[in-house]
């Protein structure tokens, strides 16, 4: 299979564009997908290779424009929808919930609406309360939703393209930091499934269950430490609903610790349904207290202070593993830390 | 255009039937407590429903809202169906599912939701699908006065007017919100006035008179598949029973049995039947043969309903993906 290195915006481009080449149906919507930005690149070769026709910019209407998406997809169609920034997605959170994650089951079975929607998460360069939330939970509370969170080129490419050809609504959760990313890719089309996790890092110590922009953390975290004999097993879920719960449960088996690093808030949220997901099914297996690497419980702040004390990071990541094995391990973690070489605007 | 007789006795049949299987409602609901599903009613409001879908074609596809039962019977939904998903049976039209306010025929081209607007942009996304694929079909959002307050249908029409869509939009007004008049909801301006734009001019026009209902449909529609984009119709109607249940509610304050009273004096059937009867289209002894008919359609219905089997609890979990 021919392979080369490619950006995760990049990877969702042509994820994109090959999608529309297998399947006529498929049609991207959203505001500014038209525009000369064409939503961080990701829409651009698919609006200079289909058109208006296939690539519809939109009015800011994301509540409509989901409905709008549901009426299609009940003819056939197969919308994919993008919105820049996740947060616009509560505008559209009617639609989602109401009528997308029940039709199927409200109508028995005789009619869906499988489409995609892509959101974006923000974070840093002062983003702030608006602009950088993190939204899985909410969306994935909800029966009848698939919701996924890339964390590389390769799993974007592929999740998308899955997506395109689900029969299922798909919620994709995108992270603005790991735009730049990159690693090798398949140039041929190939699907990514859902409700499948991965060991990023394998280990035999402890287990990370990390999603999205901190699945890097863990890794880095997972580096370090191996320097110190502790081997960390990363575990990215990937699809947030539904929930690959084996490839949990056996590392958590193999190591008796859990970590659970998300990109949102502790309160109801991803972190905690894995650590319930734990203490559930693999109680007898842990040797110490699961932990949460979740934001602090306050809104985004924009002042570049504020926001380096508001990220946690792969050295929350090592600070908890000290906590749980009860020794500073005296680490120089700063000497870790990479300069943010972005330039904005985000 | 003329109406033949032929299609005004199918204009009036229907009415009656919706008429009688929604008196069956009212008679067995809270006697019999069989039907555990929050139920609104449609009685008085026929001749929308029915005038609206009779002039669509079969690959039409309508979109209602919580009061959907008259457009279910309309759009062609099966009354054993019907009775069966309102008694949470296997054989129901959701299958016990949906319930009263996500009645739906998907093979008839009908769905229902009950959110206010949560219709509207999804017969959007049809007339887009329409559209795009290059077909003449029209769909419907057939939704109340109060769907016409939320934010969803300025979306929706923005981007529908925008865009040239095939889509309809019904604004059936029966002056409620649940218990709330218009007036204490809205500007004194007509919801008419405030929908229209250059490119759109909304029309307003009596929703008790079948024919009239039935007639201006068809005209907007002639528009739409012309490919002159969205068009808006209010028509102006009464529900004489409460908001959700099979009551009368004149008693509770916020309606005078006056003012149902003179409604129902403009009763769509009712008044329909006479008018046939009198131009010779029907005898009296057609109007009684046809109430007998649709009576019993309800009764065996019901019946029926209720020897059919309950959905299996081992498939609570299907179709949820």
């Amino acid at each position: 299979m021919s392979v080369r290195e490619l950006s995760y915006g990049d990877a969702i481009s042509e994820a994109t564009v090959q999608a529309m080449e297998l399947d006529s149906e498929v049609f991207v919507m959203g505001l500014g997908v038209d525009d000369y930005k064409g939503i961080f690149g990701t829409t651009l070769a698919a609006h200079q290779k289909f058109g208006n026709a296939r690539v519809i910019g939109t009015p800011a209407c994301e509540n409509a424009m989901t409905g709008i998406a549901i009426g299609a997809a009940l003819n056939g169609k197969r919308p994919l929808l993008v919105h820049a920034r996740n947060d616009f997605m509560f505008l559209a959170l009617d639609q989602l919930i109401n009528n997308a994650s029940k039709w199927k089951y409200a109508y028995a079975g005789k009619s869906a609406v499988p489409f995609v929607t892509r959101g974006i998460i923000g974070r840093g360069w002062g983003q702030g309360p608006t602009h950088s939330q993190s939204i899985q939970s909410v969306l994935a509370h909800f029966p009848g939703i698939y919701v996924a969170m890339p964390s590389s080129p390769y799993i974007a490419k592929g999740i998308l393209m899955e997506g395109l050809r689900s029969s299922v609504p798909v919620i994709l959760l995108e992270h603005r930091s790991l735009y730049s990313m990159k690693e090798p890719v398949p140039v041929k089309p190939y699907m990514y499934p859902f409700g499948q996790g991965l060991i990023v890092h394998p280990g035999k110590d402890m287990t990370v269950v990390a999603t999205s922009a901190m699945v890097k953390e863990a890794v880095k975290a997972a580096h370090i430490l191996k320097k110190e004999g502790i081997g960390l097993e990363v575990i990215d879920p990937v699809s947030i609903q539904p929930l690959d719960e084996k490839i949990i449960l056996t590392s958590v088996k193999k190591t008796g610790y859990l970590i659970c690093a998300d990109t949102s808030w502790a309160s109801c949220g991803f972190a905690s349904e894995v650590s319930a997901l734990v203490a559930e099914k693999g109680f007898r297996h842990l040797k110490g207290p699961i932990k949460r690497v979740t934001l602090p419980a306050c809104p985004a702040p924009v002042s570049r202070e504020l926001e380096e004390a508001f990220y946690p990071d792969y050295r929350d990541i090592v600070s908890s593993i000290e906590e749980l094995i009860g020794r500073d391990l005296k680490i120089d973690l700063e000497k870790y830390r990479e300069v943010d070489a972005f330039k904005g605007p985000y | 255009m003329p109406i033949d007789r032929e299609f005004k006795k199918k204009l009036f049949a229907m009415m009656l039937k919706i008429r009688l299987a929604e008196e069956k409602v009212v008679e067995v609901y809270a006697k019999e407590q069989q039907m555990r599903t929050p139920t609104h009613l449609s009685i008085g409001q026929e001749a929308v429903a029915t005038g609206v879908c009779l002039a669509l074609r079969d690959d039409d596809q309508v979109f209602a809202s919580h009061r959907c039962h008259a457009a279910y019977f309309a759009k062609g939904g099966d009354i054993n169906a019907f009775f069966s998903e309102l008694c949470g049976r296997e054989n129901g039209s959701n299958a016990g599912r949906g319930g009263s306010a996500h009645l739906s025929a998907p093979e008839k081209n009908i769905h229902s939701s009950p959110i206010l607007g949560g219709m509207v942009p999804v017969a959007v996304g049809a007339a887009l699908a329409f559209q795009l694929n290059g077909t003449d079909q029209v769909a419907v959002g057939l939704a109340g006065d109060a769907t016409y307050e939320e934010g969803v249908f300025a979306e929706s029409l923005n981007f529908a007017v925008w865009k040239k869509l095939p889509v309809l939009f019904i604004c059936e007004n029966n002056l409620y919100s649940t218990n709330t008049h218009l007036r204490d909801r809205q500007p004194r301006s007509t919801i008419c006035e405030r929908v229209s734009m250059p490119e759109l001019k909304a029309v307003s026009f009596d929703g008790n008179d079948v024919e009239v209902v039935y007639l201006k449909t068809v005209a907007a529609i002639k528009k739409i598949r012309q490919g002159r984009g969205p068009q808006f119709i209010e028509f102006l109607t009464y529900r004489y029973r409460e908001h959700v249940g099979p009551n009368y509610d004149y008693d509770k304050g916020y309606r005078t049995k006056q003012e149902v009273d003179e409604w129902q004096e403009k009763c769509p059937v009712e008044n329909y039947a006479r008018k046939l009867v009198r131009a010779g289209v029907l005898k009296k002894e057609d109007v009684q043969e046809l109430n007998k008919k649709y009576s019993a359609y309800a009764d065996q219905a019901y019946q029926k309903a209720l020897r059919s089997p309950w959905p299996l609890k081992e498939g609570l979990l299907e179709n949820v993906c």
